[in-house]
């Protein structure tokens, strides 16, 4: 027996992304024992990361749908949560562009369906319209949605993750599932960080739920990935985007369609494509898809014609529609087990999965609450500690946090103007996180157009310092290792 | 409550080759006030992390290391009153010459009375050549490479395929090799080297380090460390060629594919930038459209020889100390644009009038027996023409002009 085994623990949430940091967030309100378990390095490193980031406000799903209603729940609730938790977010309304007059229809199905599931505000407007709400988008007619928003959605995982970790809940890292066994109604859950025993189960595990629900003997799913890839512009490419924009959604595109998102920051996000491929982690980026995206960009914005990238990447989606069948839509699927009572698995989240994570975690809340004694605790803190970006303070609090302390007079990134006080700070989670992309994702440092060329040395010696030797300073943990020992000298 | 705000006669940004240089230029022509600003922890820029020899030749005469050529200037720098700050660096530079500095020791503005950007220049990346595949560790740009093994001692790789030919490039292919890290080749997409020519004969012919012309990068392949890389010829329009692609084991590979004038500062404070050069259009005193503004070195057009980038420094120092103190650009200007076979000539533009003026160029690809002409857009008259019997893409050139200029000027290459 591991010495790592501790006491039985209510709820063993499986996955790290938007989806169980949500539920264990959700969780962490009530006196329970909770442990998240996450097979990478950091939060956020799977399906999470690699998203438009955007709060979807529910038309693009059909009415009724748990889809449907899990995103027009959610809409509200990652707004406030976002308030409540100090995540940066932005509510900018959204277009969907219709080019030519045949389209129109489309958008008519569009705004019916919303209108179905109570989505607020939708209306369809003209070409003056377009032009005054985004002048360098192109198109005859668009659906108009102004509770559609942005955020990030890494940050927004790790803030409920924290929140949770605040309230009491462990997660452990580089734990991947191994094995499941089911003794005495209890799940025994093997991981390289030792034996969870829990009384309930949370499998959140993204592209690997099917996986996972398996080991427990439950063999009634089957994730198929699809993969999405994006170009971003520079904050200073020149060009000013105010809010998403987005096609008629292709009748053969598995997504939403090629659209044009901006980040919080002033990137321009163009993609995602949506391509079924064989394997689940197969994130490379290929120049066949660069030239597509740009090309279908440059239809609703003819200015990103001329605009240089800073950076590509690939996300993963976890769908259920078979590439090979039929189907053309499959919901979400939020259930607990027959064979395995206590096993909830939440399979085939994708979008609009970001904005949804907050319902369906009200959800399963709710169908632990048949098997568990969930009682609020007086003292749970909803909030997190405020949290703000050096980049994003006016002239008197930069020299206000300088005198304080001298850390935040040192520039580690200067693309995105990073401190050493908030590396350090990054560096110090409560999750021990310690790769460069978990620096990157909690400071932005290497987002910027050096891509990281600047800060990556800088980085390293406060990793150093932190006392992580060079030999295990990597870029996203596993075999991602950027040095092999020091030189000779 | 009104605060009282701190005054320079000179603020130099940037504590390079190009910086330092300008700041000792400044005091040179009597600037009482001048401030050096310096994002690193030492002065010295790039310089501290090239190792190599071939600094100086023109400056001091002999050549020397990088980090050799920065002591000696800050030297210089040390004996003078100049205010140096080091680990300070300029969020925020305005029209009106307000700069905002952080450091340890605290944010602040200051008012400066000219302004030099000497800030250099940045790395070309990975995506802005859009190079395919994962996104696995051991993709490093070469200056990156060189600061983490020159300045951290650290073993970046055991086998390395480098892309491009840049100075950087050539010079790590060397360098990896010394430190036991087998270079696999050299892979320049042009079919000319990159950088100049002796650092192909000394990093790569020397040491039996292949260099492929015509080729690139098309894919690179590994989940978490890079395992291999693609490389394909390319034909028309630089597009790979189907078919040609090869696997090339590595863990690591090295980026030498350009720098990029590192311009965010000098956009802010509304200056105008060249397209050709990425960096300031300057007039013949350096000054750029901000009135008081001054650029020189990597951040203004990317040079080939760091003395260049000083003796730019050393000029544009003098000149923003005569801004400092009252002297004014008078009359019209003129522009200068580049002719045939000719990526950029500098300055881009001329105050009507001025004699004397001398032009930086770069021709577009290698070229033998030609004539630089520096011509007259409305008379056609041929105010200066020197002959080459070769020019390299690599190598920046000099043309002076003795007349006065008064008209759009043309400077062309002709075979």
């Amino acid at each position: 027996m591991s010495m790592r085994n501790g006491p039985v623990c209510d709820v063993a949430v499986i996955g790290g992304g938007v989806v169980g940091c949500a539920v264990l967030r959700e969780l962490s309100r009530y006196d329970l024992r909770l442990v998240l378990l996450e097979r990478e390095s950091d939060l956020a490193e799977g399906v999470t990361k690699g998203n438009s980031g955007v709060i979807h406000a529910g038309f693009n799903v059909p009415p009724r749908s748990l889809k449907a209603r899990t995103n027009v729940a959610g809409l509200k609730l990652v707004y406030e949560l976002a308030e409540t938790l100090g995540v940066p977010h932005r509510k900018t309304g959204k277009l969907v562009i219709a080019l030519a007059d045949e389209d129109r229809p489309r958008l008519e199905e569009l705004k019916a369906a919303g209108d179905r599931s109570g989505v607020p505000g939708l209306e369809i407007v003209d070409e003056p319209a377009i032009r005054r709400l985004e002048p360098l988008a192109r198109g005859r007619w668009a659906l108009w949605s102004p509770h559609t928003g942005i955020i990030s959605p890494y940050e927004f995982t790790i803030a409920l993750a924290e929140c949770a970790a605040r309230n009491g809940a462990e997660v452990r890292l580089e734990a991947p599932v191994e094995s499941v066994g089911v003794r005495d109604g209890l799940f025994h859950l093997k991981t390289p960080k030792g034996e969870v025993v829990a009384r309930a189960v949370v499998n959140c595990a993204g592209l690997f739920s099917d996986e996972v629900a398996r080991l427990a003997g439950i063999d009634d799913y089957r994730i198929f990935p699809y993969r999405g890839e994006y170009l971003i512009t520079d904050k200073d490419c020149g060009l000013r985007l105010g809010r998403p924009i987005y096609p008629v959604p292709p009748r053969d595109d598995p997504g939403l369609g090629i659209h044009i998102t901006p980040t919080l920051e002033g990137n321009i996000l163009l993609g995602p494509s949506a391509e079924a491929v064989a394997d689940k982690r197969d994130a490379a980026t290929t120049r066949e898809v660069a030239a597509k995206l740009k090309a279908e960009a440059a239809r609703l914005m003819p200015e990103l014609g001329g605009v240089g990238f800073i950076h590509s990447y690939a996300g993963i989606r976890p769908k259920l529609v078979d590439p090979s069948g039929g189907a053309r839509f499959e919901d979400f699927i939020c259930e607990e087990s027959e064979r395995r009572p206590g096993w909830i698995s939440l399979v085939g989240i994708e979008s609009p999965g970001l904005t949804a994570a907050p319902a369906l975690a009200e959800m399963v809340v709710a169908m632990l609450g048949a098997r568990l004694d969930l009682r609020l605790k007086a003292e749970f803190r909803p909030d997190l500690p405020v949290k703000k970006r050096f980049a994003a303070l006016d002239d008197d609090k930069r020299a206000g946090r300088v005198a304080k302390d001298a850390d935040w007079g040192e520039m580690i990134c200067r693309c995105e103007h990073v401190t050493r006080a908030e590396v350090v700070a990054a560096l110090r989670n409560p999750f021990g996180a310690r790769t460069l992309d978990a620096v990157k994702r909690r400071t932005r440092c290497g987002m910027g157009r050096c891509q990281g060329g600047f800060c990556t040395p800088r980085i390293v010696e406060v990793l150093q310092e932190e006392g992580v030797a060079p030999d295990r300073i990597t870029k996203r943990g596993g075999g991602s290792r950027l040095f092999y020992g020091r030189l000779k000298g | 409550m009104e605060r009282r705000v701190e005054t320079c006669d000179v603020a130099v940004i940037g504590g390079g080759p190009a910086g330092l240089a300008a700041a000792l230029g400044a005091r040179r022509a009597g600037a009482a006030k001048v401030l050096l600003l310096e994002r690193e922890k030492t002065l010295g820029g790039i310089l501290n992390q090239c190792v190599h020899d071939g600094f100086g030749l023109f400056l001091y005469k002999e050549t020397i290391s990088g980090p050799e050529y920065a002591e000696r200037l800050a030297e210089d720098v040390a004996r003078e009153p100049i205010q140096v700050e080091t680990g300070a660096m300029v969020l925020d530079l305005s029209r009106e010459r307000v700069l905002k500095v952080n450091s340890r020791a605290g944010y602040r503005s200051v008012q400066a009375g000219a302004v030099v950007l000497a800030m250099g220049c940045r790395e070309r990346t990975r995506d802005q050549i859009e190079i395919p595949g994962t996104r696995p560790a051991g993709v490093y740009t070469a200056g990156l490479a060189q600061n983490l093994v020159n300045l951290q001692n650290l073993r970046i790789g055991n086998e390395a395929v480098i892309l491009g030919s840049g100075d950087i490039g050539l010079i790590m292919a060397r360098r990896l090799l010394f430190e036991g890290i087998k270079v696999k080749g050299v892979f320049e997409i042009l079919p000319w080297a990159g950088g100049l020519e002796r650092n192909v004969r000394q990093c790569l012919m020397d040491f039996s380090i292949p260099l492929e012309l015509g080729s690139t990068v098309v894919e690179i392949r590994g989940r978490d460390r890079v395992e291999s890389v693609v490389v394909a010829k390319v034909g028309e329009g630089l597009a790979p060629v189907a078919g040609t692609e090869r696997v090339v084991g590595c863990d690591t590979l090295l980026l030498s594919v350009g720098l990029i004038p590192e311009n965010e500062l000098s956009k802010r404070a509304g200056v105008e930038l060249s397209p050709l050069t990425g960096g300031a259009a300057v007039d013949e005193t350096l000054m750029t459209s901000v009135p008081g503004v001054f650029s020189c070195g990597n951040v203004l057009h990317i040079h080939d020889v760091a003395d260049w980038a000083s003796f730019e420094g050393f000029a544009a120092g003098e000149r923003a100390a005569r801004y400092a103190a009252g002297d004014r650009p008078a009359g019209t200007t003129v522009r200068a644009t580049p002719g045939p076979l000719i990526k950029y000539a500098l300055p881009q533009i001329v105050t009507a009038g001025k004699a004397g003026v001398e032009w930086s160029f770069r021709v577009t690809r290698p070229v033998r027996d030609v004539g630089i002409e520096v011509k007259g857009k409305t008379s056609g008259k041929v105010y200066a023409r020197k002959k080459y019997p070769r020019l390299l893409p690599s190598e920046l050139q000099k043309i002076k002009v003795k007349d006065a200029i008064e008209e759009e000027i043309e400077v062309g290459c002709h075979e």
